[in-house]
């Protein structure tokens, strides 16, 4: 199909489009969108489709936390490597390398403040390459993932006689 | 006793109130509703454009500009009008800044027609024609358009309606609420009717920036000889997303232009100094915003009619606007009785076809004026309704 990346904006957008109204909105063929879909997928293009939830909406308690993480690369192994051993763990959500005053990024999420402490006290801190942390606790969400959390009828529209 | 009646002019008593009217007043009183009805963008004005606004007011520019706007405006407006079709128009004297495109419609008609000429009117359309016609005394004659012709005007159906008392056409393309457009060949058919008459034609191109095919949108003053005989009407409103900033113009050969100031200038006296300045900053740098929400309306467009006749009902593809305009006659129910259903029974408000005139009947028309989530939602209920139905 022409342009099969325009189905990446669109389900950047919304994952639940379904390959008809992929196909309605771009002007290929269905078949055309399953195909370009599943090499997306082939090749790591699309690599998954998740849910935005607002966790504090529900009564599952967590906790989410960014790490700023200082590290000394050593002899035969890189940032991947470290980066690797780090987003191994579970609770790890995000990791990204960075420029500027540290090196790695981590989001992580867990269940609460103590089991955070715990996961970077004892499994990120001691870490032979980590030179230092700094851990940041997120209070409140308003945007992720291009989503508003506090999504008010902003429809500000008044009703006219003639339109 | 005041009999308020016998007070109001016959020519107010005439006017007829709109159909839209009616159920919005509805929707109001349901918190649950969704509506599908509104005929302005969702967007609002790009920020560079109001802030053009706001540092209009922190400058103290708070005065009435010339009766035919901010000279830099109509400059804008003429190097515009050049880039995008070719034509030249005399900042000074062929091109009045109005409030909105209404304004321009109405001080076009007021200025050209006398009691008893006659207004050809394409329907479906914009339901304001007939009534600022018949308020200017004259007498609007529709010209039904049909969802076999695309809902364009066809050369034969204009010729009929010419009578020796015919003043102006009006051209509502690309049209509200049908979604239907005019090709160059098209609008050649319309001109060559007109070219032996004396019939001035007032083009309302209020949606030229929002067409969804492979040719950009022909203003019909582009066509030979049709300049001299044509009043372009535009504005700010839909293309820069600034229907609240009341901004609009009028373009035409200058002899009519003048007059047609004339109207202006007594009702109005001149468009908002605020929005005129917006509206400078608009033209200059407001080509990508416009392209951006072209792009949201078309991925709608397309998502629309695909689920409208995933649903079973038959929709002409439209090429322009924000509108579909889908047959609804497969259901048994006439426009009127599909909408009042649908709110009461799912809660989704549409517009009967039939406010937009007689040939309106059996469609309704559906805004795509709406984010995505809003759409799905909506075509979600109008699905279980329409299975309710069968």
């Amino acid at each position: 199909m022409e342009n099969p990346e325009k189905l990446l904006d669109l389900l950047s957008q919304d994952a639940r489009l379904t390959p008809a109204q992929l196909a309605a909105m771009t002007g290929a063929s269905e078949e055309e969108v399953t195909d370009a879909l599943r090499t997306f997928e082939k090749n790591s293009t699309i690599l998954g489709y998740k849910t935005v939830i607002d966790w504090d909406k529900t009564a599952k308690e967590s906790v989410t936390a960014l790490i700023e993480v200082k590290i000394t690369p050593q002899k035969g192994m890189g940032f991947d490597e470290i980066a690797r051993q780090i987003y191994s763990h579970h609770q790890v959500e995000s990791v990204y390398l960075m420029s500027g005053g540290f090196d790695l990024t981590v989001i992580i999420k867990d269940r609460s403040m103590r089991e955070v402490a715990r996961f970077v006290s004892e499994q990120l801190a001691p870490m032979e390459n980590v030179l230092s942390t700094g851990t940041h606790f997120i209070l409140k969400k308003y945007k992720d993932y291009g989503v508003e959390f506090d999504p008010s009828d902003n429809d500000k529209r008044e009703v006219m006689i003639a339109w | 006793m005041v009999d308020y009646e016998q007070l109001l002019s016959d020519r107010v008593k005439e006017v007829k109130p709109s159909g839209i009217r009616k159920f919005f007043d509805v929707v109001a009183t349901m918190p649950d509703a969704i509506s599908l009805g509104v005929g302005e963008p969702d967007f609002e004005t790009p920020w560079q454009i109001r802030r053009a606004g706001i540092q209009s007011l922190e400058k103290g520019q708070t005065f009435y500009t010339s009766n035919w706007g901010l000279a830099e405006l109509r400059r804008q407006i003429a190097a515009l009008t050049r880039r995008k079709y070719q034509l030249c128009y005399d900042a000074d004297k062929e091109i009045l800044v109005t409030v909105g495109g209404s304004e321009a419609i109405d001080n076009t008609i007021r200025a050209l027609v006398n009691p008893g000429e006659e207004v050809l009117i394409p329907e479906p359309s914009f339901v304001c024609y007939t009534p600022l016609t018949q308020m200017a005394g004259g007498v609007p004659v529709p010209l039904p358009t049909r969802v076999e012709d695309q809902f364009k005007l066809t050369a034969d159906a204009l010729r009929a309606a010419i009578t020796p008392r015919t003043k102006l056409l009006i051209l509502p393309y690309p049209n509200n609420p049908t979604g239907a457009i005019m090709t160059r060949d098209e609008l050649e058919a319309i001109a060559a009717v007109l070219r032996d008459t004396n019939i001035i034609v007032l083009s309302d191109e209020i949606y030229c920036s929002l067409t969804y095919g492979k040719d950009p949108h022909v203003c019909f003053a582009e066509l030979p000889g049709m300049q001299e005989r044509t009043i372009v009407v535009d504005g700010f409103s839909k293309s820069y997303a600034m229907t609240g900033w009341r901004l609009g113009w009028a373009m035409g050969p200058k002899e009519l232009m003048r007059h047609i100031c004339k109207v202006h200038q007594f009702g109005i006296m001149s468009a908002p100094t605020t929005a005129q300045f917006a509206g400078i900053e608009a033209i200059r740098s407001g080509e990508d915003d416009i392209e951006r929400m072209r792009t949201q309306y078309d991925i709608r467009r397309r998502y629309l009619l695909g689920e409208l006749r995933s649903m079973g009902l038959a929709c002409f593809e439209p090429q322009g606007a924000f509108y579909m305009f889908p047959s609804i006659t497969s259901t048994g129910l006439s426009c009127e009785e599909f909408c009042e259903r649908l709110l009461k029974e799912q809660k989704v408000a549409v517009v009967p076809g039939s406010a937009f005139g007689a040939s309106g009947e059996g469609h309704v028309r559906i805004s795509y004026s709406y984010s995505m989530s809003h759409l799905r939602e909506a075509c979600f209920r109008m699905r279980k309704f329409l299975q309710s139905l069968s």
